[in-house]
């Protein structure tokens, strides 16, 4: 038996929604945010449509059932019946995503907090787009050196971050839990591997009041580190968290 | 007509040297070397002037021609009761930028589409090159009267601002004044001496009118985009804003090129998607079925022109949004990272729906011909390959996540989606969204004609291993290149990306045409047979482009934040702060709508002019007859 060309659409769109959930929250155990499956599904139905309306024989065949239902007489019962749940359905819908709820409302935080071009740490004025890592170039003129930088980076970082970081730089530390947002994830392919050490200098000298106007909407509950640290210190945890992590720092001129 | 070879040879060297001279003297003025004779203005000395201000660092104390940029207050900006100054400039510039985007474009094509119907002495190139600028003749005026508008709404609303830049670009905005009458002149010449200029040597004066149109067209374009790339990224400026008096580093700032590549591009596309809808109100409208044979075929070159440059404005826009990284790592990341990121995601989106309704468009006129049956089972297979890229290109960075989804994943990060958020993955999306149109082109290509050739297996498997291999050298650059290394390769390996698909691309398009060169047509394409909802598509098409370059203008525009020009002049207008994405959104789409809106009028001009009423008994048939009689000169 051939099935029709409508249900046959609703079918495959019907596989995609729920194998989307089943990889994402059963088979990974990571739930897919409804806000981005929404958006998925939505051009999903657009592509699935496209494909079956790109042929006159392929319109015909699915627009034909919707058409036998509002034209054919003898679809009489079936349509009242169709064109009073589908408007309930709307309706339906609409107040379910409009009604009032206790949940607290999404917010659109944003991962990167935009620094300013210059700031004023330890008594003095940086340049935040010029700002380099002073001990960065010992991994190449001095390695043991800068493996000694790297340890006491590790410690600064045991002794001052890993509360709400993680001890494996996962943002999960025992703090974590009570903060709103969670501290970074340094893992996370999106965080430090994708910015200037200038830019994490920055981020731990001035902590959470140090974003300027510019990088709102931001909150931030981070110390501002130059209070507790020197400024060495510091470098030294930026080259400990991208020995750790395995990444990068972003830069733009070449090796 | 007999063509008098002598004559024409001898237009061809003067269009073959004009050309020489553009393409020759470009990357020289982009050197610089040709800055100083051009745009003399006593820049030595005001050099010497402003040196000490920027070494001593007490810029205001220095002795100079010119003066710091303007503190400006509360007061420095003046209103006009019931007006909010911010939103007309706004939505006149933008109106402006659509308007001059459209009438910059439509000549490069037109250009092309008339030498290619001199090349080929098929006469439906030329008419249709006649009716693409006769669409855009109307909106040459309107781009004009939006300039003024744009003009005086500065001068009233952000005098201090006008004022420091005309201190700066005084000469070039004179020598825009001058291009500006010397465009006009080309335009006119070249619409109204079409029919008159035609045949033999008169149409290669008419082409050489049209090559000297685009020039001054492009120039104009490329001084314009040097002020608003001079307030992202000033230069030859002192950090007080006191100019050094040389306007070519000015001019030639960081951000100038990057802008003046992709405007260039992006103009076509825009152009393109915009004549493709007047072809499809053209067809939609018309009843006769030598104009919807017509139409249908207008339609079909204006979306070829639009897709042809949408393939690569990607990479001018990656190569733009690198280049604003690379000179201020605050306004990268506020684009990309910062508030301007979630208008990103609704770019993606509508970049997304360009591309779904240009594959689209293409499936549907496959039914031209009979004989692309052979291809439609494999249209699912492309669609697949496009809403999968798609997903992946407009995954957000950031996700929204509501109370229960932050808990139940223990932040904010996604493990397996996340990755999906970052330009690796976004790049290797597009360059297959970007392979997978190709494909619909070439199956629509080779709708109607069966290859002859002896080796037509080799030629598909050849084309058949160099898309596999394409497609596994991308996933390679993007996954292992763009998530194993540091941010170096990751950018740099964008390139190689981009250069795999274009060797597709074109190696494919050398293997299909000798292999079709002499193929046999089993099912001629008949112009006017296609569904009207594909010309749909079409209208989708330009209203996406409109949107996205009112959302994209804003996001250039808005990532300058509090500042007029960059880090030296700060806006202090009560309208100094960043609206709110919805405000944003809500004015780019009035925006979009008026300009839709005026356009519609423009086809609707084009429509009546062709109009011819015959009153009946309204003119005295004596005073008529007595005008011809005496041969109209009473």
């Amino acid at each position: 038996m051939k099935i029709p060309k409508l249900l046959q659409a609703v079918i495959v769109l019907a596989i995609v929604y729920y194998g989307f959930i089943l990889v994402f929250d059963v088979i990974l155990d990571h739930v897919i945010p409804s806000s981005l499956l929404t958006m998925y599904m939505f051009f999903v139905v657009a592509g699935v449509f496209m494909v079956f309306t790109a042929t006159e024989e392929g319109t015909r065949e699915l627009v034909a059932p919707v058409k036998a239902l509002v034209e054919d007489p003898n679809k009489k019962m079936i349509r009242n019946v169709v064109f009073v749940i589908l408007p309930l359905l709307a309706g339906w819908y609409t107040f379910e995503k409009t009604r009032l709820s206790f949940e607290a409302p999404v917010e659109l935080r944003t991962i990167h907090p935009a620094p300013p071009t210059s700031m004023k740490a330890f008594g003095k004025r940086y340049n935040i787009i010029k700002l380099e890592n002073p001990l960065r170039k010992l991994e190449k003129m001095d390695l043991k050196k800068f493996k000694e930088h790297v340890t006491a980076g590790a410690k600064v970082y045991i002794q001052n971050c890993h509360f709400c970081h993680g001890d494996k730089l996962d943002g999960k530390g025992p703090y974590a839990a009570g903060l709103n947002p969670t501290p970074a994830n340094f893992q996370d392919v999106g965080t430090i591997a994708q910015l200037q050490e200038s830019y994490l200098f920055w981020r731990i000298a001035t902590g959470g009041p140090g974003p300027p106007k510019e990088a709102a909407p931001w909150i931030s509950s981070m110390p501002i580190w130059q209070d507790f640290l020197s400024e060495e210190e510091i470098w030294q945890v930026i080259l400990f968290l991208y020995d750790y992590t395995g990444y990068q720092p972003r830069s733009f001129g070449h090796e | 007509m007999k063509l008098k070879n002598e004559n024409r040879w001898g237009l061809k060297v003067v269009d073959v040297a004009f050309l020489a001279l553009i393409f020759f003297l470009t990357p020289i003025i982009i050197s610089g070397n040709f800055s100083g004779e051009f745009f003399n203005i006593a820049a030595q000395a005001a050099e010497q002037a402003a040196e000490p201000a920027a070494e001593g660092g007490d810029a205001e104390k220095a002795t100079s021609l010119y003066g710091p940029a303007p503190k400006t207050t509360l007061a420095s900006y003046p209103t006009v009761k019931g007006v909010n100054s911010r939103i007309v400039i706004w939505l006149v510039a933008q109106l402006h930028l659509w308007f001059a985007a459209f009438v910059l474009a439509v000549p490069i094509f037109v250009f092309i589409i008339e030498a290619i119907g001199m090349r080929t002495r098929d006469r439906r190139y030329d008419n249709m090159a006649y009716e693409f600028i006769k669409v855009s003749i109307t909106a040459y005026s309107l781009t004009a009267i939006l300039g003024g508008l744009l003009l005086f709404s500065l001068v009233l609303f952000y005098p201090d601002l006008w004022s420091y830049l005309a201190t700066i670009f005084k000469d070039s905005m004179f020598w825009y004044a001058v291009l500006f009458f010397a465009e006009s002149a080309c335009l006119y010449l070249y619409y109204y001496g079409w029919h008159w200029l035609q045949g033999g040597d008169r149409k290669w004066v008419h082409l050489t009118i049209g090559l000297l149109l685009n020039a001054v067209g492009t120039m104009l374009m490329f001084l314009a985009n040097s002020w608003l790339t001079f307030m992202m990224s000033p230069e030859g400026v002192n950090a007080a804003g006191v100019f050094a008096g040389d306007i070519w580093p000015a001019i030639q700032n960081h951000l100038w090129n990057p802008i003046n590549l992709h405007r260039v591009v992006a103009n076509v596309a825009f152009g393109g998607s915009i004549v493709g809808a007047y072809a499809a109100f053209k067809f939609l409208s018309s009843s006769r079925a030598e104009d919807r044979a017509h139409y249908d075929w207008m339609g079909y070159t204006a979306n070829f022109i639009a897709i042809s440059a949408l393939l690569p404005l990607p990479f001018a826009g990656y190569y733009l949004t690198t280049e604003i990284y690379a000179f201020s790592q605050q306004m990268g990341i506020t684009l990309m990272g910062g508030i301007f990121a979630w208008l990103f995601i609704i770019q993606a989106v509508l970049i997304g729906a360009l591309f779904l309704s240009a594959n689209y468009y293409l499936w549907c006129c496959m039914g031209r011909s009979d004989g692309a049956v052979r291809y439609y089972k494999y249209i699912k297979y492309i669609a697949i390959v496009i809403v999968a890229a798609f997903l992946v290109w407009f995954t957000p960075h950031t996700l929204v996540l509501t109370n229960e989804e932050l808990k139940a994943l223990g932040g904010p990060y996604h493990k397996y989606i996340g990755p999906f958020g970052i330009m690796p993955a976004k790049n290797t999306a597009v360059n297959l969204m970007i392979l997978a149109t190709f494909v619909s082109f070439l199956f629509y290509r080779r709708a109607n004609k069966v290859a002859t050739v002896s080796w037509v297996n080799a030629g598909n498997a050849a084309q058949v291993a160099l898309f596999v291999t394409g497609v596994i050298n991308i996933f390679i650059l993007g996954v292992y290149y763009g998530y194993f290394t540091n941010t170096v390769y990751k950018i740099a390996a964008s390139i190689p990306q981009v250069c795999t698909t274009l060797v597709i691309i074109v190696i494919s398009i050398l293997i299909d045409s000798f292999m079709y060169k002499n193929a046999k047509e089993v099912a001629p394409l008949k112009w006017g047979r296609v569904p009207e909802r594909s010309q749909y598509a079409l209208f989708l098409l330009a209203v996406s482009f409109t949107w996205l370059m009112g959302l994209m203008g804003y996001i250039r525009s808005g990532i300058r934040q509090h500042w007029h020009v960059v880090d030296i002049m700060r806006d202090n207008s009560a309208d100094a702060f960043t609206p709110t994405m919805g405000f944003a959104a809500n004015v780019v789409s009035i925006g979009a709508i008026i300009f839709l809106s005026m356009v519609i009028f423009v086809f609707w001009l084009s429509q009546i002019s062709a109009n011819k009423t015959e009153p009946q008994n309204y003119w005295v048939p004596e005073a008529v007859d007595g005008i011809a009689s005496t041969g109209g000169k009473g």
